[in-house]
């Protein structure tokens, strides 16, 4: 059988992580292809009803990308984001899905850091099999 | 007559010059001599040191160019003369015969195909053809064709026509005759460029006579997909892929032989892009640069040649090639060096790239001494370092390799800087209004979803990796798609007009375009639809080249996936977009400017000029910055002369208030319109208004010297920094002139594990101080142990000039930095028996050097603030890796934030010398102005919107927004945004328990709907 391939949303802010995401292209590294984005303004804009559609559509890992506290480019939408996510994971908590989710920090100056959370959460999510939502 | 500029040449100097001038509401001619704008860096394949497509990056400006209401574009032509003076030049153009009507032509190309003519093509430097009646490029504007009257078979022998029968715009004029065009403007900026230098002069390299041996740009154009081999890098001789090129660097420049004494400034980081791409192209690949020096002075170059070095195994040896043999048999071709050990060394290479240096022309120096222009003993138009985009005739300015060689962001800022000083010639003279007239928006009500699926193949960028017709076959069956096709370039200026005839043609309401960024090329794609009659926000981008082609270059098939994946999440997000409207926002004429040091108060002085209110804030009690420790230029300019005048007119301007001993405590608010709170240091004298509103900020911090805490620094009086050994040579010679020996040391806290950056002027600085002392003393022994002279462009001579005056370099390697040991420190008057011991290992001789020293001198690293930390959290924009402020786009925004209304200049933006301070200042006054000098802009459209009927008025929102752009509308209970103060962030959105609030384009059930069908 062909190696399970996790399919996973990354929501990206504008000004952070998606030019982190833009970066790791322009530099040419590599990562693998199993990572869809959505662009976001802000992490701050991330509604937490798009996580739970995201893996209720199959996704089998989400990943929220923002800037790093401090360098929020509306002032403090990470600070908001990190807060939803924190109460979010306690509701998913319930379905054994917390660590499909991912917050991470990544400016747009860390495209190696973009990469190489992408890669990392792809052998993760990997290693936990296919979102259990999909059996239901 | 309202403000006119002609901008000679149409390369990016001239191209980014003409913008801002035309931005700045003055009417811009401008000339170019070949048949398309673009200039060289149309001609190259990626750009240093981020591999941007060059052509992807270029091609926006060109069709901005081509459709400003305030820019004409007469190519094709030449200047014939310029007679007249500030504010009233009148020149003469001859346009040369293009042989077609530009009112008819419609640039279809059914004239190139049917032509039966082929030539070769100048564009592709002769290594492929074109035809006699063609266009010159793909992205070529004016989208034209041009016929080579030499070789088209009607004008020689009076037969053929071919042309003429297919052309359904019956737009052929084979009579057509030179037309000479008057034009009369209040200044002239000359962006004319240089040449490459004629590798076949130097005939021991063999090109021309060795197929194999092509120069750089050649090789460009053979690495670019639009290029005579489509990208596949492959040898003249027999077409088969290289195993082994050498790149030559230096050919032509730093070459007393050849005249050149000067050193080209971006060969080198040219070579290490090349090898880099050369990899990614034929992994198998093993290149070799051969160098005398690498000079990767700029902003993150050092961290890209580690990278080539690192990861893509570009081998770098130090060897000056005295000449390229052949092996007949294989057409290979044979290197011989010396090792820096000395040992004789063969090599066999498929292939040679030659380094060509960029160059000034006897043909060159003909046109500057026609039009009056001095030169330099370099060939190149002589500037101060002063005023570096002025030219010696008064009205006349510089802008790019005219000048002398240099990269594009340095270009880019010189134009931009040109631009501003040959506006601030012409204040009295009322501006050209814009009218830029756009079509009615179609009414969509009712209407059927009909989106346009656009796909770009980025030449071989997004084609190599993802199938590009394979995407558009899927996107053609998606739901609410009546059309989708391919592009090799989707933002050339022929594919926008295509775009543009497909909305009418087939009546889009949405338009998908499926290429590049949204952060680079978003704008592009929306002005083409708001130009074709559709509302800008009908338009989604999917981004397949940054965050798919290049990032899954090995898995085609899997890439292949998700970038279909993409372009049906944004097909079904794209169906639920809706026509948004921009709000008007007024723009306040004021100018905040952080920072009092040179980068500071020129930006103050060029912004007054204009008319426009300056607050200028500076930290310290007195103006000047790092400029008051440096007291003369290389080139032997007096500094203090120049400060001290300018400090003069700061403190006399009317328009420009002054804080001193202040500092920003707070900035809120957005382009057009931000609210400043400065809060007083040590003094409070004055009854300045501490808030302040503003239009725009320009950051200018500046840098600060590294406190060195090797070699001994601090723990002995006899070594010191380059600055302080400055502030001697100027102060107090007495204490030098004794002096028997003097080592000075290269990249100090510059180049290292930590800070991977060049500190760019140390090299410079290092000579120009030991020339003074070999000026106060000329038996004192000065050595310099560096790693690479860095001396780039025309400083080199003064590098020369240094080694002829005895000064004795010696090189080191990182990790093998000189080590110092004071036998006992004394106190500096008793220390002139030089007890100082600086060992070093000499890679020449082999061995190692005990140098006795009676003076150590560190060439300390410039360092960003630290304070720049809080400055970026304020102003909410970004840092590069180094802690210096990171500019919008390193190549084409080199002064830009990506947010609006915030530039940046001098060292805050990275280590530079005076003169390139004052370009970039000045480039940063001319961007504010395209902002200042509008009564209004336009808000962003993305702004938050309440649902009335589902909002209860909790408040929530109006607490969670950071702007405070939502209030409780007054009598009713229901939450009002004020579209004004809104930035689109979407945090209300999220937060509203009511789900009462859309941000608009980005709205709840248009995401969801993207993510239904993931």
């Amino acid at each position: 059988m062909a190696e399970f391939e996790p399919k996973i949303i990354a929501f990206l802010c504008n000004w952070c992580s998606y030019a982190g995401a833009d970066l790791a292209g322009t530099s040419r590294i590599q990562y693998p292809t199993n990572v869809r984005v959505v662009r976001l303004m802000c992490s701050g804009a991330l509604d937490p009803l798009y996580v739970y559609r995201a893996l209720i559509e199959g996704a089998d890992g989400v990943l929220i990308g923002g800037c790093h506290p401090g360098d929020c480019h509306y002032t403090n939408g990470n600070y908001k984001a990190r807060r939803r996510v924190a109460v979010l994971k306690k509701i998913l908590q319930e379905f054994g899905l917390e660590d499909r989710v991912w917050l991470r920090w990544i400016s747009a100056s860390e495209g190696q850091r973009f990469a190489e959370t992408v890669r990392e959460m792809v052998e993760n999510v990997r290693s936990k099999g296919p979102n259990p939502l999909l059996r239901l | 007559m309202h403000k006119r500029v002609l901008v000679v040449g149409g390369g990016i100097a001239g191209i980014q010059a003409s913008l801002d001038l035309a931005e700045m509401g003055v009417e811009v001619f401008l000339l170019e001599k070949g048949p398309s704008i673009g200039g060289r860096m149309a001609q190259l394949d990626k750009t240093f040191p981020t591999n941007d497509c060059a052509m992807c990056i270029l091609s926006p400006k060109l069709v901005e160019a081509a459709a400003h209401p305030n820019i004409k574009i007469i190519a094709n032509a030449e200047l014939k003369s310029l007679d007249g003076e500030i504010p009233n030049f009148r020149a003469k153009i001859l346009k040369k015969p293009r042989y077609i009507d530009e009112e008819k032509c419609t640039g279809c190309a059914i004239c190139m195909s049917k032509c039966p003519v082929k030539i070769p093509d100048e564009y592709n430097k002769g290594l492929s053809k074109t035809k006699c009646m063609r266009i010159p490029f793909p992205q070529a504007v004016p989208a034209l064709p041009i016929m080579d009257r030499e070789s088209c078979i009607y004008h020689q022998r009076g037969k053929c026509r071919i042309c003429e029968k297919f052309c359904e715009a019956d737009a052929i004029d084979f009579d057509q005759k030179e037309e000479s065009i008057d034009v009369e403007v209040g200044s002239v900026i000359f962006a004319s460029g240089s040449e490459e230098f004629d590798a076949a002069i130097k005939d021991e390299y063999g090109y021309k006579t060795f197929p194999n041996v092509l120069t750089s740009i050649e090789f460009e154009r053979i690495l670019s997909a639009s290029g005579p081999t489509e990208g596949h890098i492959t040898r003249p001789s027999d077409g088969k892929e290289p195993r082994r090129i050498a790149f030559i660097q230096c050919v032509g420049s730093r070459d007393m032989q050849m005249g050149n004494e000067y050193c080209s400034s971006v060969c080198c980081m040219q070579a290490v892009k090349d090898s880099v791409i050369v990899k990614e192209h034929l992994p198998g690949v093993e290149a070799t640069i051969f160098f005398m020096d690498i000079r990767a002075f700029g902003k993150d170059f050092d961290k890209f040649v580690n990278r080539a070095k690192d990861d893509y195994h570009t081998r770098f040896i130090r060897a000056r090639i005295s000449a390229v043999e052949i092996d007949p048999a294989t057409e290979n071709l044979i290197i011989q060096y010396n090792s820096e050990a000395g040992s004789l060394i063969e090599e066999n290479f498929d292939l040679v790239v030659l380094s060509v240096g960029l160059l000034s022309t006897a043909g060159i120096r003909k046109m500057a001494a026609r039009f009056d222009i001095e030169i330099n003993a370099c060939g190149f138009a002589r500037t101060s370092s002063f005023t570096p985009m002025t030219a010696s005739r008064p009205g006349i300015f510089i802008a790019g390799t005219f000048s002398g060689p240099k990269d594009i962001p340095e270009t880019v800022m010189q134009a931009s800087g040109a631009a501003s000083a040959a506006a601030s010639l012409l204040t009295e003279l009322p501006i050209r209004e814009l009218r830029e007239e756009l079509p009615q928006e179609f009414d969509l009500r009712g209407e059927q979803i009909r989106t346009g699926v656009f796909v770009c193949r980025c030449g071989i960028n997004i084609a190599a990796t993802v199938d590009v017709p394979g995407v558009v076959e899927y996107a053609s069956a998606l739901q609410g798609v009546v059309h989708s096709q391919e592009f090799i370039f989707a933002c050339a200026q022929d594919s926008q007009k295509l775009i543009g005839e497909k909305i009418k043609e087939l009546k889009l309401n949405r338009v998908i375009v499926s290429a590049c960024t949204p952060r680079t090329h978003e704008l592009l794609f929306q002005k083409t639809l708001s130009s074709s009659g559709l509302n800008p926000y009908l338009f989604e981008f999917v981004n397949i080249r940054e965050q798919c082609s290049w990032v899954h270059q090995k898995e085609q098939e899997k890439a292949t996936e998700k970038a279909k994946d993409l372009v049906r999440m944004a097909a079904t997000k794209a169906g639920l977009l809706e026509p948004l409207s921009r709000m008007s926002l007024k723009v306040n004429k004021g100018a905040l400017i952080i920072g009092g040091g040179v980068a500071g108060m020129v930006a103050s002085l060029e912004l007054s000029t204009q008319g426009y209110e300056v607050f200028l804030v500076e930290k310290e009690s007195e103006l000047g910055g790092n400029l008051r420790h440096v007291h003369y230029t290389l080139e032997g300019e007096k500094t203090d002369r120049f400060l001290k005048s300018l400090i003069a007119k700061v403190k006399k301007d009317d328009n420009i208030q002054l804080y001193i001993d202040s500092e920003i405590r707070e900035i809120m608010g957005y382009v057009g319109n931000f609210h400043t709170k400065i809060g007083n240091g040590k003094q409070t004298t004055n009854n300045k208004p501490r808030e302040l509103e503003h239009g725009v900020v320009i950051v200018a911090t500046g840098g600060e010297e590294y406190q060195p805490s090797e070699y001994l620094y601090g723990r002995d009086e006899r070594i010191i920094t380059q600055r302080e050994l400055e502030e001697r040579l100027t102060k107090q010679q007495s204490a030098i002139d004794k002096l028997g020996s003097i080592v000075m040391i290269q990249c100090v806290g510059s180049r290292n594990g930590q800070y991977p950056y060049c500190s760019r002027v140390c090299c410079s600085q290092a000579i120009k101080n030991a020339l003074k002392l070999k000026e106060i003393n000329p038996e004192v022994n000065v050595y310099m142990l560096y790693r690479d002279i860095r001396t780039y462009g025309l400083k080199e001579l003064y590098y020369k000039k240094a080694r002829e005056k005895g000064v004795i370099f010696i090189r080191y390697e990182e990790g093998e930095e000189p080590q110092i040991e004071a036998q006992n420190s004394k106190s500096e008057q008793q220390a002139s028996n030089g007890e100082v011991l600086v060992k070093a290992y000499d890679p020449i001789l082999q061995r190692n050097l005990v140098i006795n020293a009676d003076l150590v001198v560190l060439s300390s690293a410039i360092r960003a603030r630290k304070e720049n930390k809080i400055l970026s959290q304020m102003l909410k924009v970004p840092l590069n890796a180094d802690g210096f402020f990171l500019e919008a786009h390193v190549k084409l925004r080199p002064v830009d934030f990506a947010t609006d209304g915030i530039f940046v200049c001098g060292l805050a933006h990275y280590p530079k010398d005076v003169s390139e301070t004052i370009c970039q200042a000045k480039a940063a006054s001319a961007r504010a102005v395209t902002i200042l000098r509008k009564d209004e802009i336009e808000a962003e459209g993305r702004v938050s919107q309440i649902r009335k009927e589902r909002c209860s008025g909790c408040g929530l929102c109006i607490e969670i927004c950071p702007y405070t752009a939502i209030e409780l509308e007054e009598g009713e209970r229901v939450a009002i945004v004020n579209e004004a103060l809104c930035k689109g962030c979407g945090a209300c959105a999220a937060s509203c328990r009511s789900a009462a609030i859309d941000l608009k384009g980005f709205k709840d059930e248009q995401i969801l709907a993207a993510l239904s069908v993931v």
